[in-house]
């Protein structure tokens, strides 16, 4: 099958005289999958908008079987069969999926939307790609994140989409979701569609792709097949950078001290008999799928969702937290999950941002503490035009660095990261680790979460998986075997062995 | 912050949404100096000074609610019953002034705690809980006035409205109204310079980031109201001493507070604008306001001049953020 069906040639683009992408070739054959990598920034978005037809190349040609091909609309694209599914969905959420499917281009019956064939269309398209339990007459609303990208990747095939682009698919999605995803690229595969897949996660680029193209800054940096790269080789392209030094190592003065986080027996309607202690100087991963328990967590230490049972001790002070104050007055800081809604104000200055949890929380104690905002946002190397610049023109990795800075000047004892990583690139995610390193030397205690399990074994001492919105069971990091830890993590989130606990 | 930075942020305030209405206030005053040459001179500016001086309170009063992504529609009425009150529980007696206006002063502190309270805690939509504050107070005057207000107000009352610091060189006569608006401007300034500006800002930008960053929503929010309520207060006292008592004092100027405050750039929703821009959007409102005068138009005209100011002014600013959000910059380029 060396049919190459997609080419892009000689790709130029630069916005107001910063040059984005340099001279990019790609090339992708049908029935492949073709990672796209890059740090944020290395115009790996960029491409995919000008094969979308969001944006137009400066300099270049796109050919498609052959045929030189221009959009200048992303309408144009999707006809000529060339679908992208982008980070955020374009779907209705009051509108079913078959609706959602065909907007704009519904089946007509004597004038009226022939509603019957539009639903047996959509019906026969999702079990052309083995979709189960996803019925067309249900409102997207009603979906879960996989579920919808399963929508977006229908609408895409209902164009007969030869080419489908994906910007970073698994973002939000948790490991089992994940394998849904797997299945369906596959069959996507074997039907003769090209998939340019971006990711940030190298698990899934060897798991998945048959190719990989890297970008850094703007220029093509490597491309071949991944058969013949190792994981070491594709990090060190992308950054330049080996690895090895990836989760950064425990710093040598980083001593385990006493308990500073215990919860006792917690409860509430999601979670129930809940004990856990995060000692000073230690790193403490709560790993598990999606809606286990483990942001239910962190909303119940923080006081959005409190717990009803038990009792929480913070530096062995029993500990009310009702509220998301009473938490930060305790010492404790939460970086949310999603950062967009929970951890910033976008129209405000990064200044504003990076004090907001001073001024919210210890007006008085404000200034003084204010003063380490610039010192601290330098030694994340933060990289904007000043303090007054607003946080929605940073990156993500970026605007990050303002959350994690806004809940360092305050001073905690205990810091619950939840997806600290999620959706920045890999620069910044090694800052992000090495903070972590830094702050655990200095005796601070972190609750760690997230879905990516390379991340909670790299990085944490101890591990707690969650199962049902209780503890399925307990691993130490140091004992995991590189190769299968991921494997007895999931065992445990799954429940495929009986919960075993270990000391 | 170093100097320049601030510097910094001062012009980028100017050239961000705010820079219109200091253009369009410049040129509303030339085309009354042209008009009228005297309109520059000490008397005449003085006097409009006075005129003008409660909508800027007002105007500082709602943007504090503004900001914060709320509204206060009660302040028209607030005005107007504040008014009818004092010249009851006055009656004339000279005595009675400075005790009365403390008690203007409590009443409208607790007018803003119910605007405050009914919003957050109850999650009354403010633009309802304040409409219904300014239909009750309104039925209080109608109930109180029977149509026709009684008692009259102390001649120490008026001179706040009426007079100032006389005999000073050049200017003649200050009035108390500009020392007031001045006072009220740099305390508004200061204020939103201070911790619980920032938060209110925050939360008019994103009221769930700041509830996790540990901010008491109701309480930075009903502070707010409570200003306003006060600010209204005083607006009330100057219009009083400068206009006097009748049962349709304040009557619309919840809408005129709006529209100077919108004039000025600051985003209905929250989270975007600069006190001092909403105190030049009133200024702006009363010049065009003297402007038609000047022009022999009839004041018939004034509620559709706003009318049509509001709309062009979101609008302008909506378009204004559209094409800022697609227009990239260096640093949007790191994203993409």
């Amino acid at each position: 099958m060396n049919t190459t069906l997609l080419s892009m040639t000689g790709i130029d683009k630069s916005f107001l005289g910063v040059q984005v992408l340099d001279g990019i070739d790609l090339t992708v054959e049908a029935g492949e999958v073709h990672a796209l990598v890059g740090e944020n920034g290395a115009g790996k978005s960029t491409l995919m908008k000008i094969l979308a037809g969001v944006h137009e190349a400066d300099a270049g040609t796109i050919e498609l079987d052959g045929k030189p091909v221009a959009f200048t609309h992303p309408l144009q694209a999707q006809q000529a069969g060339v679908s992208t599914v982008f980070q955020e969905f374009n779907l209705l959420p009051d509108r079913t999926v078959a609706e959602n499917v065909y907007l704009g281009r519904e089946p007509r019956r004597r004038g009226a939307v022939d509603t019957r064939r539009m639903i047996v269309d959509t019906e026969s398209l999702l079990a052309d790609l083995g979709v189960e339990g996803l019925s067309a007459r249900r409102r997207v609303r009603s979906l879960s994140i996989a579920q919808q990208q399963i929508v977006e990747i229908v609408k895409a095939m209902s164009y007969d989409a030869r080419v489908i682009s994906m910007d970073e698919p698994t973002a939000a999605l948790a490991g089992r979701e994940v394998a849904l995803l797997y299945d369906l690229v596959e069959r996507l595969k074997q039907r003769g569609v090209a998939v340019l897949y971006v990711s940030h996660r190298l698990k899934e680029i060897f798991d998945l792709c048959d190719r990989v193209t890297v970008l850094k800054d703007g220029k093509l940096a490597a491309t071949g097949a991944t058969a013949d790269i190792t994981p070491d080789e594709l990090v060190r392209s992308m950054v330049g950078r080996p690895m090895s030094s990836f989760f950064p190592d425990k710093l040598p003065a980083t001593t385990v001290g006493d308990v500073r986080l215990a919860i006792h027996g917690g409860g509430n309607d999601q979670l129930d008999s809940i004990d856990l202690t995060v000692h000073a100087g230690e790193i403490v991963g709560l790993a598990g799928l999606q809606g286990s328990g483990r942001t239910e967590i962190a909303h119940a230490l923080f006081g959005v969702a409190p717990f009803t049972r038990g009792t929480v001790e913070v530096d062995g002070r029993p500990v009310r937290l009702r509220s998301p104050r009473q938490a930060v007055r305790n010492g404790l800081a939460l970086v949310t999950e999603d950062r967009k809604t929970e951890g910033l104000a976008l129209n405000q200055s990064i200044g504003a941002n990076a004090r907001m949890a001073l001024d919210a929380v210890r007006p008085g104690a404000s200034r003084a503490r204010a003063r380490r905002i610039p010192q601290t946002l330098s030694s994340l190397e933060l990289v904007s035009r000043g303090l007054n610049q607003e946080v929605r023109f940073l990156s993500g990795g970026n605007q990050q660095k303002v959350v994690l800075t806004k809940w360092l000047v305050t001073e905690p004892g205990v810091m619950v990261m939840d997806e600290p990583t999620r959706g920045i690139d890999v620069g910044a995610k090694h800052a992000v680790y090495t903070l972590m390193r830094e702050l655990a030397a200095a005796g601070m205690a972190i609750l760690l979460i997230s879905s990516e399990l390379t991340e909670v074994i790299g990085m944490a001492d101890r591990l707690v998986v969650m199962r049902d919105g209780r503890i399925g069971g307990r691993l130490r990091a140091g004992e995991l075997a590189p190769d299968t830890g991921e494997a007895e993590v999931m065992a445990l989130a799954t429940g495929s062995t009986a919960t075993e606990e270990a000391p | 912050m170093s100097n320049t930075s601030r510097l910094r942020a001062v012009t980028d305030r100017l050239f961000s949404g705010s820079a219109t209405v200091f253009v369009l206030l410049a040129l509303i005053v030339v085309a009354l100096t042209v008009l009228n040459p005297s309109f520059l001179s000490p008397g005449p500016l003085m006097l409009f000074v006075k005129k003008a001086a409660p909508l800027i309170l007002l105007a500082i009063g709602q943007y504090f609610v503004i900001v914060s992504g709320e509204f206060d529609l009660s302040v028209g009425s607030l005005v107007g019953a504040q008014v009818v009150i004092a010249a009851l529980l006055i009656d004339g007696v000279e005595s009675a002034t400075w005790p009365v206006m403390l008690v203007m002063f409590a009443g409208g502190a607790i007018v803003g705690v119910v605007n405050g309270l009914a919003t957050t805690i109850l999650k009354v939509p403010s633009i309802i809980t304040t409409l219904g504050t300014m239909l009750v107070l309104y039925g209080a005057i109608r109930w109180l006035t029977g149509g026709a207000p009684t008692g009259a107000l102390s001649e120490q009352f008026r001179q706040l409205g009426r007079h100032g610091i006389d005999n000073v060189p050049l200017i003649g006569q200050v009035p108390w109204a500009l020392i007031i608006v001045i006072v009220a401007g740099v305390a508004a300034v200061f204020l939103m310079r201070s911790a619980w500006g920032r938060t209110l800002i925050t939360i008019g930008d994103n009221e769930r980031a700041a509830t996790f960053a540990g901010a008491r929503v109701w309480q930075v929010k009903t502070t707010a109201f409570v200003l306003s309520s006060l600010m209204a207060t005083a607006a009330g006292i100057l219009i009083g001493g400068y206009a006097g008592v009748t049962a349709q004092v304040g009557q619309g100027l919840e809408f005129t507070a709006i529209t100077a405050v919108v004039l000025g750039g600051v985003v209905l929703g929250g989270g975007r604008g600069w006190v001092v821009a909403a105190m030049a959007g009133a200024l702006t409102v009363e010049t065009l306001f003297r402007l038609f005068n000047q022009l022999s138009l009839p004041s018939t005209i004034r509620p559709t001049a706003q009318g049509l100011i509001i709309i062009a002014a979101v609008a302008y600013a909506a378009v204004d953020r559209a094409r800022r959000q697609r227009t990239p910059r260096h640093s949007d380029v790191a994203t993409s």
